[in-house]
């Protein structure tokens, strides 16, 4: 595997101008998308997770928002990027597929018409014909039936499953090595999200591509991440490879989500509180409030530096740190560090 | 009080049609059949889950219930709020009957049967504190001591796991989950018996949902409800109902315990749609069984089993015995064939953009090919009989005459599952559900070639 990664995000803040002040979304955060890997970046509503992945593309609308930090794409750093760059990295390096697949797609003209023209901005050589039959050929490919005939559809004539699948064409236009894919398949049916799920998984396949994918679901999660990165608050909790996330979860945060799946766990479920308030945020830990392990380091100073605890597990709690005992956060209920410890991760 | 043997709710063949009209007289050309002919019974105290996907008619069922709408057909015994024992009219008719409810009755029904919906955000009025939208229903229903609204109110914030001081708060200084809770308060309020709860925890968070959930549970309790719970996420349904009722296209497929539906379903959609929940464990590796395609439209529903356009399982005639997926992808190409969705020209287009020779020059072979690989058919079918009806039919096609190909189709690959309409079969417990392949005649074959895949 290659050593640079294909993106690479360091100390990213994005912050909005409010009536009430100044609210910070994102709060500093850094991760790394390698060459034909899915990370995945988990988070609740409000954590910030989809904010992070707009400010990748300075999606966010500025004025309100301010992204600083850098963002470098093949060593290249976008943040500093003129708005035509920038737009050639969007169309052709980067896509972006979001979670309402009606919202994206333009009502008023036909799907098939829609993807050529993204073929034609990004290559402008490109013939109508052969842009159209490129069209025809990446329907095909998401499992659109019958593409030819489907390519004058307007988007009023799909169903969501299939409108999600018109966005995936729409995104593999230009065959970009990096996907971003924001709560995909939240707003469809499961089993219309196991087909959006599978489409996925064969295509990274066949293209190559890296996808980062935004979601709160953790069974979608177990399905298509190599490695995790939990946001809370703005802030990043843990991060790790998938099964270290999901059989060894370090931080009390990650642990409080993986018990409100269903049939893990037990107590009343649920992780009592709410999020804090974005305009004001906790000193210390920002899970803190929340946190049945806290005690007064938590609150006090800055978020814990984030600490490695196994092979890219890294987690960002106090009773971490050298002076604690890191077993009186370790959750029993989960089975963590048990016989699933040894072997099989990362060999894959 | 009720008769624990009585069930509080009795559904009976409820229908629910949608008319489709045309043309400038608004001539009824044909009906959206969104539900067609359901029944179920809800016990006091009981959790009934109503499963399915989108466009299966669930919510449609659950508001005709509660006479949002009114049904097409059939009846809704509700035996609540002191309305048991009694029994049916001369003419027939049930006096409990909610769908032939007047005014009178229907007012005192509303006291008794509410409704929690999915979006809390626009489930409330944003120009009225959460207290006065959870104390309306006391005063509509005639109480009209002020401060004795506010006292019960305020009691049932906190009961809900709010504050009695949010009772002058605005909906907007609340969060989904909190909203949701009020909701639920809400419905409480006039102490019913029955709630409908639609998908009410489909649009929050994953924390906030298991919180939602038990609290649901804790309220069912407490206050004795009985509930019937709609959603499309078979977790949650897990996590509540006493009993599940499976519907697809308006019908329903599977009904028994939560336990049954579970470890050992009986049709096969039950099957799919379980196999359809991402599984939180990274390292499980089962593959699952794809459900391709959407429902079908209920206004012209599939012959026989519902489901049988995309069954897995869906039965093979008797002449063949084919690897069950490779029966299934027969029977597809048959059904697009039908619906004239089989494009010959642009899958000669396709394989000579693909090979870069001219449409004219690409062999018939070749264009055979491509259409066996869009349909996952093997190169060759294991069943010669099947394989030479195939290959002659896939040989009209490439020589255009798609009509004759789709008659040979029609007429060789049949499945008893489009021809009967399968009943609701007991398996004991309470435990029923409809699919030829557990009725006893057809049975033993079909479970002989169920088993070998």
């Amino acid at each position: 595997m290659n050593d640079t990664p294909l993106l690479s995000v360091d100390s990213l803040t994005t912050t909005f101008e409010t009536d009430g002040g100044t609210l910070t979304a994102v709060d500093g955060i850094d991760f790394d998308v390698r060459e034909g890997e899915t990370l995945c970046i988990v988070g609740e509503s409000g954590s910030g997770k989809t904010v992070a992945t707009e400010s990748v593309t300075r999606l966010v609308k500025s004025p309100p928002g301010q992204v600083e930090g850098t963002v470098r794409f093949r060593g290249r750093d976008i943040t500093e990027m003129s708005e035509s760059e920038l737009r050639e990295i969007r169309g052709n390096n980067i896509a972006h597929i979001f979670q309402n697949p009606q919202d994206a797609l333009n009502h008023c003209y036909t799907i098939g018409w829609q993807i050529a023209e993204a073929i034609q901005i990004h290559e402008p050589d490109v013939s109508d014909e052969a842009a159209r039959d490129r069209a025809v050929d990446l329907l095909d490919r998401v499992g659109i039936a019958n593409a030819t005939a489907r390519f004058d559809d307007y988007p009023h004539e799909f169903s969501g499953g299939q409108r999600q699948r018109v966005m995936i064409a729409m995104a593999l236009a230009t065959n970009p090595d990096l996907l971003i894919a924001d709560e995909p398949t939240t707003a469809l049916d499961v089993t219309v999200q196991a087909q959006i799920l599978r489409l996925l998984d064969e295509l990274q396949d066949e293209y190559g591509m890296s996808i980062l994918f935004v979601t709160h679901d953790l069974g979608v999660v177990a399905n298509v991440a190599d490695r995790i990165v939990v946001m809370y608050a703005g802030k990043v909790m843990e991060r790790g490879g998938v099964y270290d996330l999901f059989e060894r979860p370090a931080h009390p945060y990650t642990q409080a989500l993986m018990e409100c799946l269903p049939g893990k766990g037990q107590g009343d479920g649920g992780i009592p509180g709410s999020l804090p308030d974005p305009l004001n945020p906790p000193d210390g830990c920002r899970f803190a409030p929340r946190c049945d392990h806290a005690v007064d380091a938590c609150r006090t100073g800055d978020q814990p530096e984030e600490i490695e605890i196994g092979d890219g597990h890294r987690v960002s709690c106090v009773y971490y740190q050298s002076g604690y005992d890191e077993s009186t956060v370790a959750d029993e209920s989960l089975g963590t560090g048990t016989s699933t410890a040894t072997g099989g991760v990362g060999d894959d | 009080m009720t008769d624990p043997d009585e069930p509080l709710v009795s559904v009976r063949d409820l229908k629910k049609h949608y008319p489709i009209k045309e043309g400038i007289l608004s001539r009824q050309v044909g009906a959206a059949k969104a539900v067609d002919g359901v029944s179920f019974d809800i016990y006091p105290g009981e959790t009934l889950g109503l499963v399915g996907e989108s466009g299966c008619g669930k919510s449609t069922a659950g508001s005709s219930i509660i006479r949002l709408e009114d049904a097409t057909g059939g009846e809704v015994l509700f035996n609540g709020g002191g309305r048991a024992g009694r029994t049916r009219n001369d003419d027939g008719t049930h006096p409990n009957d909610v769908t032939r409810f007047d005014e009178r009755e229907l007012k005192a029904f509303r006291r008794d049967a509410q409704m929690i919906f999915q979006d809390p955000s626009s489930s409330f009025d944003p120009r009225m504190t959460v207290g006065n939208s959870v104390a309306e229903l006391l005063q509509v229903h005639g109480m009209t001591d002020r401060d004795r609204r506010r006292r019960i109110v305020q009691n049932l914030l906190e009961r809900v796991g709010l504050s009695a001081d949010d009772y002058d708060r605005y909906p907007h200084e609340f969060s989904g989950g909190q909203k949701q809770r009020i909701a639920l308060a809400r419905a409480l309020v006039l102490n019913p018996d029955f709630i409908v709860a639609d998908e009410p925890v489909s649009a929050l968070d994953v924390s906030i949902k298991a919180e939602i959930l038990s609290l649901i549970n804790d309220l069912q309790e407490e206050f004795g409800l009985s509930l019937l719970f709609i959603s499309h996420d078979m977790s949650v349904i897990r996590e509540v109902c006493d009993r599940v009722a499976v519907m697809y296209l308006g019908e329903i497929v599977e009904i028994g315990k939560t336990e049954q539906i579970f470890s050992d379903p009986a049709h096969p959609y039950t099957e799919a749609l379980l196999s359809a929940i991402p599984n939180p464990d990274p390292r499980s590796t089962h593959e699952g069984i794809e459900l391709k395609g959407t429902v079908p439209s209920p206004s012209d529903p599939p012959s026989g089993c519902r489901f049988h356009t995309r069954c897995h399982r869906v039965i093979q005639s008797e002449e063949f015995d084919l690897d069950q997926s490779a029966w299934r992808s027969v029977l597809n190409l048959r059904d697009r064939a039908i619906a004239r969705e089989i494009d010959v020209e642009s899958v000669r287009e396709f394989v000579a953009a693909e090979t870069d020779t001219d449409p004219e020059s690409v062999p018939p072979d070749a264009v055979k090919a491509e259409i066996r690989a869009e349909f996952d058919l093997p190169e060759q079918l294991s069943d010669p009989e099947a394989e030479r009806v195939l290959s002659d039919a896939l040989d009209r096609m490439v020589d255009d005459d798609v009509e004759a190909a789709t008659e040979t189709l029609m007429e060789v690959f049949t499945t008893p599952c489009e021809e009967t309409k399968p009943e609701l079969l007991d398996h004991g417990d309470g435990h029923q559900s409809s699919c030829l392949r557990n009725e006893p005649d057809v049975g033993a074959e079909a479970v002989a070639t169920a088993s070998d895949d």
